[in-house]
């Protein structure tokens, strides 16, 4: 695992989003139809993976991209690229939901743990199995199984750094350390370092 | 000169940036570090951008119609004010969440409200329509597809009642459906004229005079539920009012529904 391949040719680099968001935070309506063009998917993908449920989806996309729309002035193009504001918009929200219908369940069905949750072997399944872009997946393998399976469980099932301890039977300073640990690679691996 | 306290919170920007920790305190915490830390503020930013990488491998496109839905809200969304210049010490990858536009009940002179109505009832404008005219309405209602299912909830409650008034000029009408169980409100708008260019209609519950903004509709055709609670209001006026809405109503009602005459749903 020394080199990355790609089977489809390199990726297409992403298209510069800035000036668009630029003209988003003036109110321009043809760029905001732009920026969805351009984001929907991902963002989208995103949101329906963590939240699984097909309306609450489509309900958190509506929030994600009107608060984008809203606080277009707030994204600042010098602390980095649209792609990643936008998707920190969407996983914050999507977490925020994922949790509130889980407390709400557990209100429900108190005593019977586990039931509405995947077992981690399968959601570490899917994230491979869906895992399309050639790059990612190369990094991900890169990671200890600790570290991959820490940040998977934080990032697709909205579980707090204490709950992934708890699934894990690791130490929550591990799983805090691996974490952190993990996306310093992740982060290098993908060359998106600041 | 980081102290261990310091160190031990630099430790979370991985948890930071999953959105993993779920303790106020210590969310807090962190986020106060941040302020003040360069290299925290690189490393969220940095972790962030790779996020953004993973989570768009999973790319799915949502449905066509859904963009259509999004895109018909900008008129009515307001946007955030350009930022100051950011100050060094904000965090990048993670923005100050927008918040939503917060609209504080005004007070509409009673008196304006009251004489609408009066002229409305005098001069058989609020007309009660037929059962199928408020059926006609729904089926309105049901091709708005995000507002389907709650309207629809709505519908059902035992106590739903219906009021229908015709619109101005007697073009098109106004239906309001309202339970006080569910504390909650609807509205229907078939045929009414369409809104100035740049101005969209505005529902207003009347609660004994303080008038609570209830939600805009773009054109004179559509559904609504109403965003602010029913909380007792007697009455729901409809206004003109520019893109965006107002606060408080600037032009005289074009519609007025007394929920005082009722008919089962």
């Amino acid at each position: 695992m020394s080199s990355v391949v790609f089977l489809h040719g390199r990726p297409e680099p992403p298209p510069d989003l800035k000036p668009v968001m630029a003209r988003v935070s003036q109110g321009d309506h043809q760029a905001f139809a732009d920026l969805y063009d351009a984001v929907a998917g991902p963002v989208f993908g995103l949101v329906r993976r963590v939240l699984r449920d097909e309306a609450q989806s489509e309900e958190v996309m509506q929030d994600v991209m009107l608060q984008v729309w809203r606080g277009a002035a707030h994204y600042d193009p010098g602390r980095g690229d649209v792609m990643p504001w936008v998707m920190t918009i969407a996983h914050r929200r999507a977490v925020d939901r994922v949790r509130y219908c889980r407390a709400a369940a557990d209100r429900d069905r108190a005593a019977v743990a586990g039931t509405q949750e995947t077992p981690f072997d399968d959601v570490a399944e899917r994230a491979e199995t869906h895992l399309d872009h050639q790059q990612v997946r190369h990094c991900l393998r890169g990671l200890t199984d600790l570290q991959r399976e820490s940040v998977l469980l934080a990032y697709y099932q909205g579980l707090s750094y204490r709950e992934v301890a708890e699934r894990l039977h690791a130490p929550l300073g591990t799983v805090k350390t691996r974490m952190r640990d993990a996306l310093i690679r992740l982060r290098d691996c993908l060359g998106v370092g600041s | 000169m980081n102290t261990p306290a310091d160190d031990n919170l630099h430790l979370l920007t991985g948890a930071y940036v999953l959105e993993a920790v779920d303790d106020p305190d210590e969310h807090a915490a962190f986020e106060a570090h941040l302020t003040g830390c360069r290299t925290c503020e690189e490393e969220t930013a940095g972790f962030g951008a790779a996020l953004a990488r993973l989570g768009a491998t999973g790319t799915l496109p949502p449905p066509p119609e859904l963009r259509a839905r999004i895109l018909a809200r900008l008129p009515y969304e307001h946007q955030a004010p350009p930022a100051p210049p950011p100050s060094p010490s904000r965090r990048a990858a993670a923005p100050p969440a927008p918040t939503r536009r917060r609209t504080p009940s005004r007070r509409w002179p009673r008196l304006a409200l009251a004489a609408s109505l009066t002229a409305a009832t005098t001069l058989g404008a609020l007309t009660v329509q037929q059962h199928e005219q408020a059926q006609h309405e729904r089926a309105t209602a049901e091709q708005l597809r995000d507002r389907q299912a709650a309207f629809g909830e709505l519908l059902t409650a035992p106590d739903a009642r219906v009021t229908t008034t015709a619109g101005p000029g007697g073009h098109g009408t106004g239906t309001v459906v309202w339970s006080a169980s569910r504390n909650q409100a609807g509205f229907l708008a078939a045929g009414l004229p369409t809104p100035g260019p740049g101005r969209v209609y505005e529902l207003w519950l009347d609660r004994a005079g303080t008038l609570a903004p209830a939600g805009l509709l773009p054109d004179g055709d559509g559904a609504l539920l109403l965003t602010a609670p029913l909380d007792g209001a007697h009455a729901v006026g409809v206004t003109e009012e520019p893109a965006g809405g107002s606060d408080h109503p600037t032009t005289q009602p074009v519609l007025a529904l007394q929920l005082g005459r009722t008919r089962t749903a």
